[in-house]
């Protein structure tokens, strides 16, 4: 048995935890929950490389380490490149015959911040994936960068304040868009693309293991909320997931091949995305009455993604 | 290559994960392996926690109690293990086998209380303590059914 039932939760817990505690990511972290399901929805072997940012570092404090698979610590930008580097040589000595167990399944997992995913890696992530590697890489999103105090990154949304792109009587915060990283992968032809969120984990898990069992490159974005810079108490965690995927801030979708589009979840009640920002200490300064425009542009940005998001799933362009 | 050695000899259990187990600028190797487990590691996918043979290096060894200033304390008497604890715990800390909930492993909790928050029970199956209190003082006093707000 390769991939793990994941029928109900009940039958995903008798799954036996790779991603060890005693790491030091904060209290109520989202990278450690998305990571653990990962890991959780498969039995195969895995070889892991994370990019540099708050996973990395907080999970391999020498002479520690958290991970119970094969695990490389890498540079910011490169885990794509050393986990495809790592996936060639086992082909090659598949080929060969120079494998201790040929037979073992092996699956190649990149772990990424979106400093490192959406920006400083992006050029390593793209050359990995136009080269058709047969790896999964994965985006922990939370919208900065993290691990060095809060920097604006090209996938923090507008109006969010942010270390280097501060609100105050100058500013209200982030001027520019956040970028659309999954069409972007999308558009490379990738077999396997998604954005997935961690309160939605059968969707989530079923996400993983489509990526892991495609054969090529898969890309997937998660919203991974991050109670210290999105200002938020560390226990509502699931709760603020919730909001940012019934705002419809985070539309959960998957698209195959580049075109076909799913949704993967359909909010019953469409909050409206003020009660996603209400609930961060990021975005209060939108609630001024001059910054009022921005909330209203971000409702707006979010009508017109949703809409375009559900002509392409019925358009299958 | 070689094999981390700071803790090849440190065989005294569980440990706080913390400024005693540093080690100088100029100990730390180049291209350190650290591995997780003692021995052959094929197979731990199959084992629980209590069957698998950590190395020193594994975090699984150390602890991180003392973040806590706060804990959550588990009833199992309302418990209905549907596991939601167990999925987003971000600490490894929700011991379940079998599909049952067993407990907390206060040895990696950090105490960030989305467990209480995304237990269904009414009233909750487990909630949040002084971590001072003891955890049979908590379930004596543990809240009754709350009616719902017409
Ligand atoms: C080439 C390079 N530039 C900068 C850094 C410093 N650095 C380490 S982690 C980090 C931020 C990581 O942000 P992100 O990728 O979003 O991950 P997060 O910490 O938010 O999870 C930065 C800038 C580095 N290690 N290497
Ligand atoms: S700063 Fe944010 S992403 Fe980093 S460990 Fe803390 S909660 Fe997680
Ligand atoms: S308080 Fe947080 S770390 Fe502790 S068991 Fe609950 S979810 Fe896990
Ligand atoms: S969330 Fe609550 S009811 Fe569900 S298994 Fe955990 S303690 Fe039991
Ligand atoms: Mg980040």
């Amino acid at each position: 048995m390769a991939i793990t039932s994941i029928k109900n939760l009940k039958e995903f817990s008798t799954n036996n935890d790779r991603f060890e505690g005693a790491h030091l990511l904060c209290p109520g972290c989202a990278h450690s929950m998305i990571v653990r399901e990962l890991m959780n929805c498969t039995d195969d072997n895995l070889v892991i490389a994370s990019n540099t940012g708050c996973l990395e570092v907080s999970t391999a404090v020498y002479p520690y380490t958290s991970w119970d698979t094969s695990w490389i610590h890498i540079g910011f930008e490169n885990a794509a490149t050393a986990v495809t580097g790592a996936e060639a040589m086992y082909k090659a000595r598949k080929k060969k015959g120079t494998l201790k167990d040929p037979d073992a399944p092996v699956k190649f997992v990149a772990f990424g911040g979106d400093g490192s995913t959406y920006d400083i890696g992006f050029q390593w992530l793209s050359g990995a994936v136009e080269r058709g590697h047969d790896f999964t890489y994965v985006c922990l999103d939370n919208e900065n960068y993290a691990n060095t105090g809060g920097q604006r990154s090209s996938a923090t949304p507008i109006g969010a304040h942010t270390s280097t792109a501060q609100a105050g009587s100058a500013s209200y915060g982030k001027k520019q868009k956040k970028k659309d990283l999954v069409a972007i992968m999308a558009a490379h032809g990738a077999p396997y693309v998604a954005q997935l969120a961690p309160n939605k984990w059968k969707s989530m898990a079923k996400g993983f293991q489509k990526a892991l069992e495609t054969e090529g490159p898969c890309f997937i974005n998660t919203v991974s909320a991050c109670t210290t810079e999105w200002k938020f108490d560390p226990k509502d965690t699931i709760h603020l997931t919730d909001l940012a995927t019934d705002s419809l801030m985070f539309p959960v979708y998957e698209i195959i091949d580049g075109h076909e589009l799913n949704i993967l979840y359909r909010p019953k009640n469409v909050i409206k995305v003020e009660d996603y920002l209400g609930a961060q200490g990021r975005y209060r300064h939108l609630f001024k009455p001059e910054n009022k425009h921005v909330i209203e542009r971000i409702q707006k940005d979010i009508d017109e993604n949703w809409a375009m998001l559900q002509r392409r799933e019925e358009a299958r362009i | 290559m070689s094999t981390g050695s700071a803790l090849a000899s440190n065989k005294r259990g569980i440990r706080e994960l913390g400024a005693e187990e540093m080690v100088g600028w100029d100990e730390v190797q180049q291209g350190v392996v650290l591995p997780s487990f003692e021995g052959d590691a094929a197979g731990i996918v199959n084992m629980h926690a209590e069957e698998r043979n950590y190395a020193d290096f594994n975090s699984y060894t150390a602890t991180v109690a003392s973040w806590r200033v706060i804990k959550p304390v588990y009833n199992r008497d309302i418990c209905i293990d549907c596991q939601n604890c167990w999925v987003w715990c971000p600490d490894t800390s929700i011991i379940s086998r079998d599909k049952q909930m067993l407990g907390i492993d206060y040895d990696h909790c950090k105490g960030c209380g989305v467990c209480v928050e995304v237990c269904p029970t009414n009233p909750k199956s487990l909630l949040m303590f002084n971590e001072a209190e003891e955890n049979d003082e908590a379930l004596a006093g543990w809240p009754q059914k709350e009616k719902k707000a017409k």
